[in-house]
């Protein structure tokens, strides 16, 4: 049995060092191209909303406490806390998932998508975007080389975020499976290997947004 | 006690085809699509990569058609774009990546280290289902327009300038490389997890080793590659800008990612194939491989290093200068532990007992052929002649002599050494002699001609060249007819020795390795009782020692 | 080394009749480990205040150490997240060099693709 839940986590573990490779490959396009543009990548990440973004990180710390309580539960056969605690991490993520639906759509509003009838008129004309500008008054207005790299910003925005929230909806379908199986006990009679196993997961999707957030979020949000 | 053990020699004369093995222990097609028997999945790689590896030979026979004149007469110069692109992704996504690990290490890597299966069975099946739904999309994709960008989509051509189908391929190999992430994954866990008793990892077969090397760089590289698709996809279909020059985008970072993976890529296709050959040359020198230790630590290290060297397919592309000094010496020193297993085999040649049976013909045409690759590999890692010879047929000529006359060799050693395991039946030795023989005059007429016409100037990936190229064209040519001949052959005869074979029994080579000592083909959950190993790998001279002593074991 | 001789391979998960362990109360990680809710709370605790601390952070004036810290205290926070909530501190050694192999990688991609681009200005020698 022992051995059983070594060799599953081992391979979990493994499945995760190449997930490290996956985004890794993403974290480093980001790395280049914010010490290329600088001044366009601290323009476009003022574009973000930091309530959202912090927000979206406590969601998913609170949804990184539930899951190896779940755990925790199910190590101790707590068979109805074990399925509250999946409970709670599934609707955390569809929590997550929500405020970052909202954040695309003003993205989408505002014409930062890339290559979607993309504008850079908020960094060409600060002033023309009253709300960020109110936050961030101090920011000048890029020259219009500059102003055209915040595309990039947005597309890697979107790419890394867009392949973080895939991850989650993966997640977040596995979930909805264990709850189903918890219900029914199959994890509360001594086999938590699959629910250590997605835990695993879990967390690592967890990390890769706790990257995320200060990179794409706070560069720079000094006055 | 277990001495007696080490190596049966069952009579040869009486042996017969096993009535239960794994082949007749369960009918019907569902037993075979929904298997988790590690041989079952095996043998359906094989079938499979056979076939795309017939696509993949058929396109290679058109470009060689094609580049009989210097016009492009043939075909226009966009459909043979079209056709060298497809050749190198089949040739090396759904064809050398897989080879080895997929068919000979699927099926004897539980064999060799005592195990009943491999770790996770059901994701050996759904790596096949993976590499067969890649193979699909990669045809789907040939038949509606193929892609003419080169294997290597290059960006900003393949996101920017072609209207062919780029994304299809690039989620194709995308899959694919699910496909090989989740083999390799597989024989990491089942190495670390599930070895018999007294099989430390000293006592390993070499196979083992390489496949084990071959396994890390495909569970850490592949991952690389994925998102480098994903990228070039999102850039092509939605114009994210990170490789497009117009809004700022970087397309060498595109080859920074693409070979990061790309360049181990190769090591995972030819070091299993180096683990064949330490065992076929064991078995037909009658001798322990020499430098145990060292052969399997250099396995590791190739992999290690693989890692570190993917500039050197960089050097034209406007990298800083000081960044090629760097990869450079990295590339040089990575050739190192691929010369110590080329001493270490040549040196368990020597004083050996050698017999020339078709795995050993095999071998020696990698020693060769491999060596000369694997040389050339150093002229292009010195940066001072890379700059005249890369993107030449010099480049062509090398990756052909290291992947078709080192990988390709040693697979088709490894097919001829185990399928008396595999299917219980030999192959006819008189014919594939033959066969192994018109394989290498056929590649050597093929491809020696190509490092010739790549240092005189001859570009790559062209359909049309100066006329002053063509008699070496020729060549090559009729080599690659030879050639051809020589892999029709084998597919020819393994299919019919299925029928009409000699009958093996259980150890036709009076080899050593767990995977001899029990029937062929195999039973489905490969030993009757866990074997409890407390000897050492390749110990032919206690063979020679028991042989005098041995009668007819029934 | 431990000898299984079912037939049925290992599978991630299984409610069927395996009883080995009906006598245990509760089962263990791999080394026999159960952490406990303390350890959870605590640390969940941590990671929330260093999010406050992080955003906080980013409005002060640092000139280039803003990345820096950022950085820092991202690695801090995914430190405890693999060390605590992802048990890699009660785990075998096998398991450490896994993530770090993996965590390695990533550093040679980065460092060795910088190697480029950070020299690109240098000009020819």
């Amino acid at each position: 049995m022992e051995h059983q839940v070594d060799t599953t986590s081992f391979a979990m573990w493994l499945f995760l060092v190449t997930e490290i490779m996956f985004f890794g490959g993403l974290f480093c396009s980001y790395l280049i191209f914010r010490n290329w543009y600088y001044p366009a990548f601290v323009a476009a990440s003022h574009q973000l909303s930091i309530k959202e973004g912090t927000a979206n990180t406590a969601v998913l710390i609170v949804s990184s406490f539930t899951m190896p309580m779940g755990v925790w539960c199910a190590e101790t056969r707590r068979k109805g806390a074990l399925v509250l605690c999946l409970c709670l991490t599934f609707v955390l993520g569809l929590v997550f998932l929500g405020i970052k639906y909202d954040e695309y759509h003003e993205k989408y509003e505002k014409h930062h998508v890339p290559s979607w009838h993309y504008s850079t008129k908020a960094f060409t004309d600060p002033a023309s975007d009253p709300e960020v500008h109110k936050a961030y008054p101090d920011d000048k207005p890029l020259p219009l080389d500059m102003a055209r790299h915040t595309e990039v910003y947005f597309g890697l925005y979107f790419a890394m975020t867009g392949m973080h929230a895939l991850h989650m909806i993966i997640g977040i379908s596995i979930l909805g499976f264990m709850i189903f199986r918890a219900r029914a006990g199959a994890y509360t009679n001594g086999h938590v290997t699959f629910v250590n196993n997605f835990g695993l997961y879990w967390h690592f999707v967890d990390i890769v947004w706790i990257f995320l957030y200060p990179l794409l979020y706070l560069i720079s949000r000094h006055a | 006690m277990s001495t007696d053990t080490v190596v049966r020699l069952p009579d040869q004369s009486t042996a017969r085809i096993p009535k239960v093995n794994f082949i007749t222990k369960e009918n019907g097609l569902l037993s075979w699509l929904l298997t988790g028997d590690h041989k079952r999945i095996a043998t359906l790689y094989l079938i499979s990569i056979t076939f795309f590896f017939a696509i993949g030979g058929a396109l290679a026979g058109l470009i060689r058609l094609e580049l009989l004149t210097p016009q492009s007469d043939l075909m226009s110069t966009d459909t043979y774009n079209k056709v060298f692109s497809m050749h190198g992704i089949i040739m090396v996504f759904l064809f050398l990546v897989p080879s080895i690990p997929a068919t000979l290490g699927n099926f004897l890597m539980p064999l060799m280290i005592g195990a009943k299966d491999l770790a996770l069975p059901k994701i050996n099946l759904l790596s096949w289902y993976l590499y067969v739904i890649a193979g699909f999309m990669i045809l789907y994709s040939m038949m509606t327009g193929g892609v003419d960008t080169g294997w290597t989509f290059t960006v900003p051509l393949s996101t920017h300038y072609v209207n062919t189908n780029v994304i299809t391929t690039g989620l194709a190999i995308f899959v694919a490389g699910f496909s090989s992430v989740f083999t390799g994954l597989n024989f990491i866990v089942t190495i670390h997890k599930m070895r018999a008793p007294g099989m430390t990892w000293f006592r390993l077969p070499l196979f083992v080793w390489s496949n084990y090397a071959a396994s890390i760089l495909m569970v850490l590289g592949t991952p690389v590659l994925a998102i480098t698709l994903v990228l070039v996809i999102l850039e092509r279909a939605f114009g994210i800008g990170v490789f497009d020059p117009a809004k700022g985008g970087d397309p060498i970072l595109f080859q920074h990612l693409f070979w990061f993976y790309s360049h181990p890529a190769v090591y995972i296709m030819i070091l299993p194939g180096m683990g064949v050959i330490s065992e076929v040359i064991s078995t037909f020198s009658r001798k322990r491989v020499f430098g145990y230790t060292a052969v399997a630590f250099s396995s590791v290290a190739i992999a290690v290093f693989a890692f570190f060297v993917w500039e050197h397919h960089m050097f034209i592309m406007g990298v800083s200068n000081y960044s090629t000094l760097v990869f450079s010496l990295l590339t040089m020193l990575v050739a190192v532990p691929s010369a110590i297993k080329i001493f270490n085999w040549s040196f368990t040649l020597y004083k050996g007992s050698i017999t020339f049976e078709t795995p050993m013909l095999y071998s020696f045409g990698f020693m060769g052929l491999f060596t000369i690759g694997g040389l050339t590999g150093v002229f292009l890692a010195s940066t001072g002649t890379d700059i005249h010879l890369t993107e030449t047929y010099f480049i062509v000529a090398h990756f052909h002599f290291v992947m078709v006359g080192g990988m390709l060799m040693a697979f088709l050693s490894g097919i001829h050494f185990w399928w008396p395991k595999w299917t219980g039946r030999m192959y006819p030795e008189k014919i594939s002699q033959l066969a192994a023989l018109i394989t290498f005059i056929g590649f050597n007429l093929t491809f020696f001609p190509q490092f010739i016409l790549g240092m005189l100037g001859m570009p790559r990936r062209y359909a049309a060249y100066p006329p002053e190229f063509q008699v070496l064209n020729v060549f090559s040519t009729a080599g690659a007819t030879i050639l051809g001949i020589g892999y029709l052959l084998p597919i020819l005869y393994l299919t019919w020795s299925l029928k009409y074979g000699e009958i093996a029994g259980d150890n036709p080579w009076q080899a050593t390795g767990l995977e001899w000592q029990i029937q062929s083909p195999p039973l489905t959950e490969n030993f009757p009782e866990i074997p409890i190993v407390d000897y050492e790998a390749y110990d032919y001279e206690w063979l020679e020692r028991k042989e005098k002593e041995v009668t007819r074991v029934g | 080394m431990s000898v299984h001789n079912d037939s049925h391979a290992m599978q991630p998960h299984g409610g069927t009749g395996h009883d080995h362990d009906a006598n245990e109360q509760d089962v263990h990680d791999s080394l026999n480990h159960i952490v406990s809710p303390v350890v959870y709370i605590t640390i969940a605790g941590i990671l929330l205040v260093m999010t406050a601390v992080t955003a906080a952070v980013s409005f002060v004036d640092l000139g280039v150490f803003n990345a820096v810290v950022a950085l820092f205290i991202a690695c801090f926070k995914a430190s405890l997240v693999v060390l605590f909530f992802m048990h890699v501190k009660y785990s075998s050694k096998l398991t450490k060099l896994t993530l770090f192999s993996g965590l390695f990688l990533f550093g040679v991609l980065i460092a060795l693709t910088l190697s480029d681009y950070t020299t690109r200005a240098w000009g020819r020698w």
